[in-house]
């Protein structure tokens, strides 16, 4: 479809550039002390967004601007996903006590350009279009990572996250240009038809554009071995940010790499089936399993060691990735679901980890385990919700996290036997990682002294708590509507010959 | 009676939201609704007891619902001979519980509101025959138990419980993946009554990293349930979590949650792998054996009196193992003895009812005298007797029980798994008599230091069991008593179930495969 028509298809995304230039505009025209209203503004913006969507017929898929980008069910829940996780956090910023002495109003558009840029990645074809929208989406999140000017952590965080993002990207693209050169084009469809008919003489050279955009990928997701940055920005970042990073920009990265890997190596038509045929004999299938047990293990173990809470849940961050990685070597239509499924319960869960370190932080102003002690007693439902998201972060049921694992979990053993070991070390690595995510509630409640005054978090926190603790305990025991939701958006474009 | 079991097993959490909006300073009142609460619950089980038909041994009270149709899971409950007694001693002994843990000063609240979530998670796993609904309250049971271990337990308390629940977690994790193993091998289904009927045949023709399907998901499932027994070698976390665990906790490890691990191997590898339980009859046989032995010279070492009663749990769940071995006996192999096999199976499941009688009621006396002198070291006391005549007295009776004295309920069922088990394994019954020698010699031995002798100077002024401590052993004594001379209404209630099970193993068993 040509580009102008392209426009009557793309109405969510110009309204949520309408919302973030009067975003813009709006705080100019505010006193510094009110800059928190652009909160507001964006939140509000983002219903409308969320409702257009909603409302978008996307069942009729449709390929935007001469095939660059994709309008299908599967971009649609991707997209809301990403609102629902930029309202909270929004929201949320908005009584953090870090970002108190700052002007916000930047703060709140940049969020509202990474949305729009995650928006593109969940629905881009094309090789340039997956570049820019990662890059959109980069450089707000670097930004935001140094918001806090006055911290040197910040600063730090920022620095680091440029130096490995324009690092990382520019490994990716240099394996998207292998592929431009091998090809001749950057349209999903017409790269897999090439693959499919040319003989394998240039696979290894295929391979390594692999490896390379697999890096790419890997830094997005935060998987091992391009995980280094993830700790120190996690840490440096305001809290906010954290949160937001650990799950949208994941949940972004993902949707590309379905389908990357989905309508370019493989046939493309894996969703319909069980299994499916490389476009070429390339392993890299393995070559994701591999990174899954890595990314897993290593999250866990070092997670094991963190005496700071902010960052054990940067490592665990790692750690899910990895689980959700697992399911990305079966490429069927269940795996893809699981993954869909386990982002689902995923940003519930790890939504409320944060806003609890957040409330936390408000109140004692530190994140180790230390500052923790006791809290369990003296603010009852931070440390109940606490303890709810950490067994959900496990896996226990009956909560959403297990949900997710055991969605996951089946597609591996339906998948067969090839997979059974893939199994068996998630298993064990959610059995690991029970162990430092107990931790905390140990803390909460097995040390410090037991105070008889209680202190409630402000109401609107708790409000955020609770709305991230209801669904993740609902959803472990009844997720039907959900599941039924995350089927029907479970359709991509896939070209016809 | 329509939804019996349903209300048994949420009738706990009602009690747990009402003590929820209690307010936290009014203690007596919270322990009163927990008491209130599993009492009602108890006479639910005596109700349904009572409504038992004992003469059909399949499922009965079956309730079923809808829940996630697109995986086929769904809410299904029933009871079977095999369920019934052990519904009954987990109201009885949560009862009880309430009572034994009256005297707890730290987060009343709290550990009431745990305790009754407990409650209902065991409740569930002997009620469900949805195996993802088993899998639910199985987990369920562990973060109440981390809890009541971990704030209410001894010095060593956090150690424990983190122990505790690694240690379950990954026999869950193993249990987890078996029961997907069955769903997708066995036309996707979780229902356990289905597998039942399915999974002889079907996990009979597939093979994995070259051995029967059989075998791989018979170990999964198995070592998940024997950490929960605990069998040798994964029973390290018992001792450890018995002994820091708060007394009523102790009680109810010992007296229910260990016996999950043998109701799940009975429910389940039994019910769904027939052929498995051929092949790996004789190893169950020989871990009993370990346990027998191993608990026994255990316990024989120990100074801790409750680190002792907690060894001769692992020593007592050891006979439940071989009597559960013996159900082969009634395969042609073995010369189709059918009355071996009832004999075996029959008093393994009676074993798992009279430890859970007996050790609670040894779980209490330790703490009623831990109570008093703040120590348990076996070492630390001496002629007790003359100053506490009537807990002498209830302890003997106890200890006597524990070690199978004949007219006690705990050697009926010893008796009845060693009877069944001779013929087919005269080498380990023989060999397991030295654990009945280990098993009379720490008790005796442990009483005699304990009660007679000179009695030591500090203990002069130590106070009587009291009325409430009594309240809490006298019905254990009782029913203790009553099997031990007259077992018919227990073996009433089993023995149809046994007979469908035995009857199902040696008929489905095809040797095929193996």
């Amino acid at each position: 479809m040509n580009n102008l028509q392209s426009l009557s298809f793309f109405y969510p995304e110009l309204l949520l550039t309408l919302v973030i230039l009067f975003a813009i505009i709006y705080d100019l025209l505010i006193d510094s002390s009110e800059s928190g209203k652009v909160g507001w503004v964006l939140v509000f913006g983002l219903v409308l967004v969320a409702i257009a969507i909603w409302f978008q017929d996307s069942s009729k898929v449709t390929t935007l601007f001469t095939d660059a980008v994709v309008l299908d069910p599967f971009s649609t829940f991707f997209k809301l996903l990403i609102i629902l996780a930029t309202i909270f956090v929004s929201v949320v910023s908005l009584y953090s006590n870090e970002l108190r002495d700052y002007r916000k109003g930047e703060y709140f558009y940049l969020l509202g350009i990474i949305t729009f840029g995650l928006f593109m990645m969940v629905s881009s074809i094309d090789l340039i279009m997956v570049y820019v929208s990662i890059e959109i989406v980069s450089i707000m999140s670097f930004v935001l990572a140094g918001y806090l000017k006055k911290n040197t952590r910040s600063n730090e965080a920022a620095l680091k996250y440029v130096v490995y993002g324009a690092f990382s990207s520019g490994i990716m693209l240099f394996g998207l240009s292998y592929i431009y050169g091998l090809t001749g084009s950057t349209n999903f469809f017409q790269i897999q038809q090439i693959l499919a008919s040319s003989g394998s003489e240039s696979n290894s050279a295929i391979l390594m554009a692999v490896v390379m955009i697999l890096a790419g990928f890997g830094y997005k997701v935060s998987a091992v071995p391009f995980h280094f940055w993830t700790p120190d920005v996690y840490e440096g970042s305001p809290t906010t940010i954290t949160a937001y990073l650990s799950i949208a920009p994941k949940a972004g990265a993902f949707a590309m790499m379905i389908r990357f890997f989905n309508q370019v190596l493989a046939d493309g038509g894996a969703m319909s089936g069980l299994g499916y045929f490389s476009t070429t004999d390339l392993p890299w299938a393995s070559l994701i399993s591999l990174l899954a047990v890595l990314t897993m293990t290593v999250g866990n173990v070092v997670a094991i060691q963190q005496d700071n809470i902010k960052r054990m849940l940067a490592y665990s961050s790692i750690a899910h990735a990895g689980y959700m990685l697992l399911a990305m070597p079966v490429m069927s239509g269940d795996s893809i679901y699981a993954i869909m499924v386990y982002l689902v319960m995923y940003l519930f869960m790890n939504l409320g980890a944060f806003f609890v370190v957040i409330t936390i932080k408000n109140k004692t102003d530190g994140e180790t385990f230390d500052d923790y002690k006791g809290l369990g007693w003296e603010m009852p439902i931070v440390g109940i919700t606490m303890t709810l998201f950490m067994v959900s972060l496990t896996g226990l049921p009956p909560t959403a996290g297990f949900i997710g694992k055991f969605y996951i979990f089946a597609s591996l053993i339906q998948g067969g036997g090839s997979f059974y070991w893939l199994v068996v070390i998630g298993g064990v690595n959610s059995v690991v990682s029970l162990y430092y995510y107990l931790r905390v509630v140990k803390v909460m409640y097995f040390d410090g002294d037991r105070k008889d005054s209680l202190v409630s978090p402000p109401k609107v926190l708790t409000a955020m708590l609770l709305a991230t603790a209801v669904p993740t305990m609902v959803l472990g025991i009844y997720w039907v509507p959900i599941a039924k939701w995350i089927k029907e958006s479970l359709v991509f474009f896939i070209q016809t010959i | 009676m329509d939804y019996i079991l349903s209300w048994l097993i949420w009738l706990p959490v009602i009690g747990m939201v009402a003590i929820a909006f209690i307010p936290r300073d009014k203690e007596v009142l919270i322990k009163q609704s927990a008491a209130v609460t599993t009492g009602l619950q108890f006479v639910l089980t005596l109700v349904l007891w009572n409504n038992f038909d004992s003469k059909d041994g399949s499922m009965q009270f079956k309730e079923w619902a809808e829940w996630i149709p697109s995986f086929n899971i769904s809410y299904y409950l029933g009871v079977d001979g095999l369920s019934l007694p052990m519904v009954i001693l987990t109201g009885m002994l949560f009862f009880i519980g309430v009572f034994v843990s009256w005297n707890i000063k730290k987060a009343v609240k709290g550990y009431f509101a745990l305790f009754l979530l407990l409650n209902t998670g065991v409740m569930g796993v002997f009620l469900s025959l949805d195996f993802f609904l088993f899998y639910i309250f199985w987990e369920v049971m562990l973060l109440p138990m981390y809890f009541l271990i971990g704030m209410w337990g001894g010095p060593q308390r956090e150690y424990a419980a983190i122990k505790f629940f690694l240690y379950t977690l990954f026999g869950s994790v193993l249990m987890l993946i078996g029961i997907l193993g069955l769903y997708f091998s066995c036309g996707k289904t979780f229902d356990i009554l289905e597998l039942t009927r399915v999974a002889p045949e079907a996990l009979s023709s597939i093979m994995w990293w070259g051995m029967s399907a059989i075998k791989v998901i018979w170990i999964l499932l198995f070592i998940g349930f024997a950490i929960k027994v605990p069998v040798f070698p994964f029973h390290t976390w018992l001792p450890l979590a018995h002994v820091e665990a708060p007394t009523a906790v102790s009680v109810l490890l010992a007296g229910i949650l260990l016996k999950l691990g043998v109701y799940g191997i009975i429910r389940v590898n039994y019910g769904l792998m027939p052929d498995g339980v051929y092949w790996f009859s004789y190893a169950l046989a020989f871990l009993g054996l370990i346990n027998v032995v191993w608990g026994g010279l255990c316990a024989l070492a120990q100074k801790d009196l409750k680190k002792l009663v907690a060894y001769s749990s692992v020593n007592h769940m050891g006979y439940s193992l071989i009597g559960m071995a013996a159900v082969v006996a009634a395969g042609e192999a073995h010369g189709a003895n059918l009355k071996a096999a009832q004999a075996g199976l029959g008093g393994a499941v009676f074993q798992m009812f009279n430890h859970g009688t007996i050790s609670a009621m040894l779980f209490i006396l330790v703490g009623v005298i831990y109570e008093r002198a703040h120590h348990r070291e076996i070492e630390g006391f001496g002629g007790l007797a003359s100053q506490m005549p009537v807990y002498t007295g209830v302890t003997a009776v106890a200890f006597f029980a524990g070690l199978g004295l004949p007219g006690l309920s705990g050697f009926i069922s010893e008796a009845m798994c060693f009877i069944g088990a001779f013929p087919v394994y005269k080498g380990i019954v023989i060999a397991s008599t030295i654990g009945i020698l280990l098993n009379a010699a720490y008790f005796l031995w442990a009483f005699q230091r304990i009660f007679f002798g000179e009695l030591n100077e500090k203990y002069n002024d130590l106070p009587e069991i009291n009325r409430l401590e009594l309240f809490t052993v006298i019905p254990l004594l009782v029913v203790t008593l009553f099997l031990g001379i007259y077992p018919a209404p227990y073996l009433d209630i089993i023995s149809s179930t046994m007979d469908t099970i035995i009857e199902h193993v040696v008929s489905m068993a095809t040797y095929a495969s193996m």
